[in-house]
């Protein structure tokens, strides 16, 4: 009897030691599946842009940070649920979101594109280089336009849950048949096997994909930013509120706003795009 | 809670519930002829036969349904051979895929429930039949088949159901079937909890609908 109760008190204080521990620590939550915003190496650890920056925004907030995988789809509830305290999961910075959650400043600039597979007849569409959606104008509106005859009956790509299923389903490009996946990867897969005649998603997501896998993807069309394709990719955290819970995320926000900028000061954020990204997508 | 959302989310969700009923209907329409034809063959007295049959089913019942789904969907779809072959029409499709993958899946089970339908057949009845001069074909037509049937339902309709929940794979292949429509509702609302109840609670009456007819069924054959 003895054993079992020497047992269970030291279970009971473990325990307690675990939670009084935590009251300081906080967890950060990403896809790990979206190169090079996140993802796991071969032994499974969490790399990518986020997760070093993850990392360098705790060390100047001098927070003791676990950053946790959770799946896209279930990214937001699980905010909303508690399971962790932030994302950094590329996630950018929608009114759609900002209903559920609130962002921090934006950390880096996000570019859309559409890619195909080489030889496609997408290849070598007329239009310019980039679009801002937020802008409009004559130039937005002749891309659309030209998007809309070049994808009609079209089957198109996407992550399920991101800007891009939202901009493919607001009618900007006219009706086109929207496929969606859980992962990135497996948007990936499905446009190499010729299932998909496009896909939509971060520029680098594809060029990246193209890179590892050697297959022949290639982007097309212009670079999409503004309007549906929100405002940079932000940190999420939990709406405040009145409770102790509500005020520590209040504090959390204010907290990752002054880390993000003290982190852009210093050059920390450019020098960690240009290493994961090869180019300066810092904002 | 969001009553609201619930009651919104509701028609969308049952219209994908054709879908989900569709794939259940046609995976267990070619399943059971699979199921059949591997019993029969299980049951061969030719040993090469029977052991083909035994792989399949030790392959497709020891394995999960996802794995399987996700072999045929995007496993097959990197093997360039295939991709320039015929079979690509078919396998293009994520529809098709997962109705493949389903009735391999339940015809695997459908077999074994079968061959043990058939195991229990008195040796009697055919003993009577042969001793009545009745050919063999007849004999497993009219004597051995329905009693297959008959002693097999209950299992079956267990399997029915078990398909049934499995058919919410297909929203791993972007088929947007009843979880398919559940989850897309959640990624823009970010309400798990409400839909999913709505979700689950069609399920919940569509197994009832099975149970029900199963019950019925074996009432009508008799099965003790």
């Amino acid at each position: 009897m003895n054993i079992i109760k020497n047992f269970s008190l030291g279970l009971l204080i473990s325990l307690f030691l675990s939670i009084t521990a935590n009251a300081d620590k906080i967890k950060i939550g990403t896809e790990g599946a979206y190169p090079p915003w996140n993802s796991k190496d071969a032994s499974g650890a969490l790399i990518g842009f986020e997760v070093d920056l993850a990392k360098e925004l705790c060390a100047i907030m001098k927070h003791e940070c676990t950053i946790v995988e959770q799946d896209w789809d279930g990214m937001i509830p699980a905010l909303v649920m508690r399971k962790f305290d932030a994302i950094m999961a590329g996630m950018s910075i929608t009114d759609e979101r900002m209903k559920t959650i609130n962002f921090s400043q934006g950390y880096a600039d996000e570019v859309a594109s559409l890619a195909v597979m080489k030889g496609s007849n997408l290849e070598g569409m007329d239009t310019p280089e980039g679009i801002n959606l937020s802008l409009g104008g004559s130039d937005v509106k002749k891309a659309l336009k030209t998007l809309t005859g070049a994808l009609s009956g079209k089957t198109v790509c996407v992550q399920t849950a991101t800007i891009h299923q939202n901009f493919l389903e607001s009618g900007d490009v006219g009706k086109i048949d929207i496929r969606t996946y859980k992962t990135q990867d497996e948007v990936n897969l499905d446009l190499s096997a010729g299932r998909c005649d496009a896909a939509l998603a971060a520029a680098v997501a594809f060029t990246d994909y193209a890179d590892k896998s050697g297959d022949a993807v290639v982007l097309v069309g212009p670079t999409f930013s503004g309007g549906a394709f929100g405002n940079g990719v932000g940190v999420g955290i939990r709406k405040g509120g009145t409770d102790t819970i509500g005020k520590k995320d209040a504090k959390l926000l204010k907290d990752f706003n002054r880390a993000i900028n003290t982190a852009r000061k210093k050059g920390i954020i450019s020098k960690l795009a240009v290493k994961w990204f090869g180019f300066d997508a810092s904002m | 809670m969001d009553i609201d959302l619930m009651i919104t989310s509701f028609p969308k969700l049952l219209n994908a519930t054709a879908t989900t009923l569709k794939l259940l209907s046609l995976s267990l329409f070619f399943g059971l002829f699979i199921g059949l034809l591997f019993a029969i063959l299980r049951l061969s007295k030719n040993v090469f036969l029977s052991y083909f049959a035994y792989f399949y089913s030790y392959i497709f019942r020891g394995t999960p349904l996802l794995v399987q789904i996700f072999i045929i969907y995007f496993g097959l779809g990197q093997i360039e051979y295939i991709r320039s072959s015929v079979l690509w029409v078919v396998l293009k499709e994520p529809y098709w895929c997962a109705i493949i993958a389903f009735a391999l899946n339940t015809g695997a089970y459908t077999s074994e429930i079968l061959r043990s339908a058939f195991q229990t057949i008195k040796p009697g009845f055919i003993e009577a039949g042969k001793s009545l001069g009745v050919p063999s074909k007849i004999i497993f037509y009219k004597i051995k088949l329905p009693i297959a049937i008959k002693q097999s339902l209950p299992a079956y309709g267990n399997e029915i159901i078990l398909m049934l929940k499995g058919t919410s794979l297909a929203s791993t292949v972007t088929l947007m079937d009843l979880t398919g429509v559940a989850k897309y509702i959640i990624a823009t609302t970010f309400k798990p909890i409400e839909v999913f109840i709505v979700a689950g609670s069609i399920y919940l009456f569509m197994t009832f609908i099975i149970h029900n007819l199963i019950k019925f069924l074996e009432k009508r054959f008799g099965y003790e």
